[in-house]
């Protein structure tokens, strides 16, 4: 296991096309990070130059004590889960989660020792002699995983890992990715555009946008205190109400707004339309006439939701304020 | 679920049909069964007598100690031209898949070879490696190899063998390319951050991967070294010298048109078409079922 450090790294393809503009980033050795941004941000770019499959233009990347921007793939070190699983097609369960080990030299007794070992932690055993196209979307998934681990590498690189997998499978990886987290405490990152898998997974998250680091910290400090418009409207759902005031952009979530009396309105809206989720109901409405700001609230189940005017109130604890040009957090 | 189309006529689908059906009974069904007819048929040089002798062609042939070494030439050439082809073209498209600047045009300049008729392909050898006139020839003998394949079998062998892989190399390198190209850049990715470089990762991924598109390639071309290449041996040596070349296809040419054993040729084109009837075969039962992981 290792730390990792980013230095101001940077990615350009040709003059005019930079796609990652300066990120730096201390991560601690065992840390779990999650890279979050939407598509085309250049967060799996960023990833793929810590792997190693995409060249670093300018900055530099260390894995422990090592920069290894002129290192190949093979020798940094690193284990990489894709998107895709890549699993080799032609080769079964075992032989593809000890081909890397078979590659580096390792002894018959160890590679099996590992995978048998990898197979129990991920409930594979059954499968081991199995071909790829004979398992279901979760279980390619754990081998893919499978594969990483057996290597026991310095970091854990994660592509996506889980956008292939149905919702209802993707929450029950979420909770096995964790439990290998704790159980290995190997060094990750993580890379998702799905902001529950930042905020559940993460012990740190880095969020991006148009090849940025917008924020980078603890997914419950990025949630209370976004640092731009941006991280506001990306983390959070609804995104963040920002509505024009006194010249500047005041934030409040949609969580924070609660109904009240006339009188005490510190905001009003006219609701036009309604989604009863349940557990809560989300309204949407607009500020004055119909050209007004949009604002989306979330409301107890009880609140008798209905369209027309509702005063609203929140804590002043609970309200953001960005410079409009910028888009920056001005601290209270 | 396929569409299935119904037609209400009861005539309709097969008029549709004739066509094609009338084609495949004319040129092929037609002088397939003469074929089969003739083998069993005595004739004289002349055409005025014929007898029917049952088996006794087939008989005669695997007697015929120059039949049996037609196949053996056979076996030879076209192992080397499925071997060689195949070979080039997996290297060829293998480094094509790595350019990623003007593909296109390097694409298209590797399949023209594809469009020259094999008879022209083989006058255009025939140039380069004439004896006396070939600018080949000419390089050859300044770096003190003798060159004259008018009398050395194996270089006749040599000559027909390079032409009749350089014009099938670009049917190759198409497959091979679509094969490459559908294998996906994540897999060739993981094998390198598992630590495989650019050699192991070509045999242990890449190859197995291709093995499907490999042995269709690989039946296919024999059925070209079998049967398309008259056109190369025709143009080049006609099957010389002394037989070095002949191919048992052009020997059915030879035998029945210019020695005008019709039966004896007959009987060769029965076998010939036996073994284009067992390689089709091949081909149905295991490439299809393979062909996709």
């Amino acid at each position: 296991m290792a730390a990792v450090s980013l230095r101001d790294v940077r990615k350009s393809y040709t003059k005019d096309l930079q796609v990652i503009h300066g990120v730096s980033m201390e991560i601690a050795d065992g840390e779990f990070i999650v890279i979050l941004g939407p598509s085309g941000c250049g967060k799996s770019t960023l990833l793929r130059m810590v792997a190693g499959l995409e060249t670093i233009t300018a900055g530099e990347i260390a894995i422990g004590d090592r920069v290894v921007n002129n290192l190949e793939p093979k020798d940094r070190d690193i284990a990489m889960v894709f998107q895709n699983y890549a699993l080799y097609p032609h080769m079964s369960v075992y032989d593809n989660m000890a081909y890397g080990l078979r590659i580096r030299g390792f002894a018959r007794e160890k590679i099996e020792e590992r995978v048998q070992r990898a197979a129990e932690i991920l409930e594979l055993k059954k499968f081991l002699d199995r071909k790829p196209r004979a398992l279901s979307g979760g279980q390619r998934q754990r081998v893919a995983m499978g594969r990483a681990i057996v290597r026991e590498p310095q970091v854990f690189l994660f592509d996506e890992p889980l956008s292939n997998l149905d919702a209802k499978l993707r929450v029950q990886m979420r909770g096995e990715l964790q439990a290998l987290h704790r159980r290995l405490g190997t060094t990750s990152l993580f890379v998702t555009h799905d902001q529950v898998e930042a905020m559940t997974l993460a012990q740190r998250m880095i969020v991006m946008n148009a090849g940025r680091a917008e924020q980078i910290g603890a997914p419950l400090e990025v949630y209370a205190r976004p640092a731009t418009t941006f991280v506001a409207g990306f983390i959070g759902s609804p995104p963040m109400n920002l509505i024009p005031r006194d010249g500047r952009l005041m934030g409040v979530r949609p969580e924070h707004l609660e109904p009240c009396g006339e009188s005490e309105a510190m905001l009003s809206i006219e609701v036009d339309l309604i989604e009863p989720l349940g557990a809560d109901t989300l309204v949407y409405g607009h500020i004055g006439d119909r050209e007004g700001t949009r604002v989306a609230a979330r409301l107890h189940a009880s609140v008798d939701a209905r369209t027309g005017r509702l005063p609203l109130r929140y804590a002043p604890g609970q309200v953001h304020w960005f410079e409009p040009a910028s888009g920056r957090r001005i601290e209270a | 679920m396929e569409k299935k189309v119904v037609f209400r006529s009861a005539w309709l689908p097969y008029a549709l049909v004739a066509p094609q059906i009338a084609i495949t009974l004319v040129f092929f069904f037609w002088p397939a069964a003469q074929a089969l007819w003739y083998s069993f048929q005595l004739q004289d040089a002349f055409g005025l007598k014929t007898q029917f002798v049952g088996l006794q062609n087939f008989a005669a042939l695997l007697r015929d100690s120059n039949y049996l070494q037609s196949f053996k030439v056979t076996a030879m050439f076209s192992a080397l031209v499925a071997f060689s082809g195949i070979g080039i073209s997996l290297l060829l498209a293998a480094m094509a898949d790595r350019v990623l600047r003007g593909a296109l045009v390097y694409r298209t300049l590797l399949i023209w070879p594809y469009a020259v008729a094999s008879a022209v392909a083989g006058v255009l050898w025939l140039f380069l490696f004439a004896p006396s006139i070939g600018i080949v020839t000419y390089v050859l003998k300044r770096g003190g190899i003798h060159w004259d394949w008018l009398l050395q079998g194996d270089q006749a062998m040599l000559l027909v063998v390079i032409a009749a892989t350089w014009k099938q190399i670009s049917y190759n390198f198409l497959f091979f390319l679509a094969g490459l190209q559908s294998i996906p850049r994540s897999l060739i990715e993981a094998a390198a951050i598992d630590g495989a470089g650019p050699g192991r990762r070509f045999w242990t991924i890449v190859f197995p991967l291709l093995s499907p598109t490999t042995f269709f390639l690989l039946v296919v071309n024999i059925v070209y070294a079998f049967f398309d290449t008259f056109g190369v041996i025709d143009a080049t040596t006609q099957g010389g010298p002394a037989g070095a070349t002949q191919i048992l296809v052009y020997k059915v040419y030879y035998d029945g048109v210019k020695a005008a054993d019709l039966g004896g040729s007959s009987a060769q084109s029965v076998i010939l078409m036996a073994i284009v009837i067992a390689l089709t075969v091949v081909q149905f039962r295991y490439v299809e079922r393979r062909v996709q992981y």
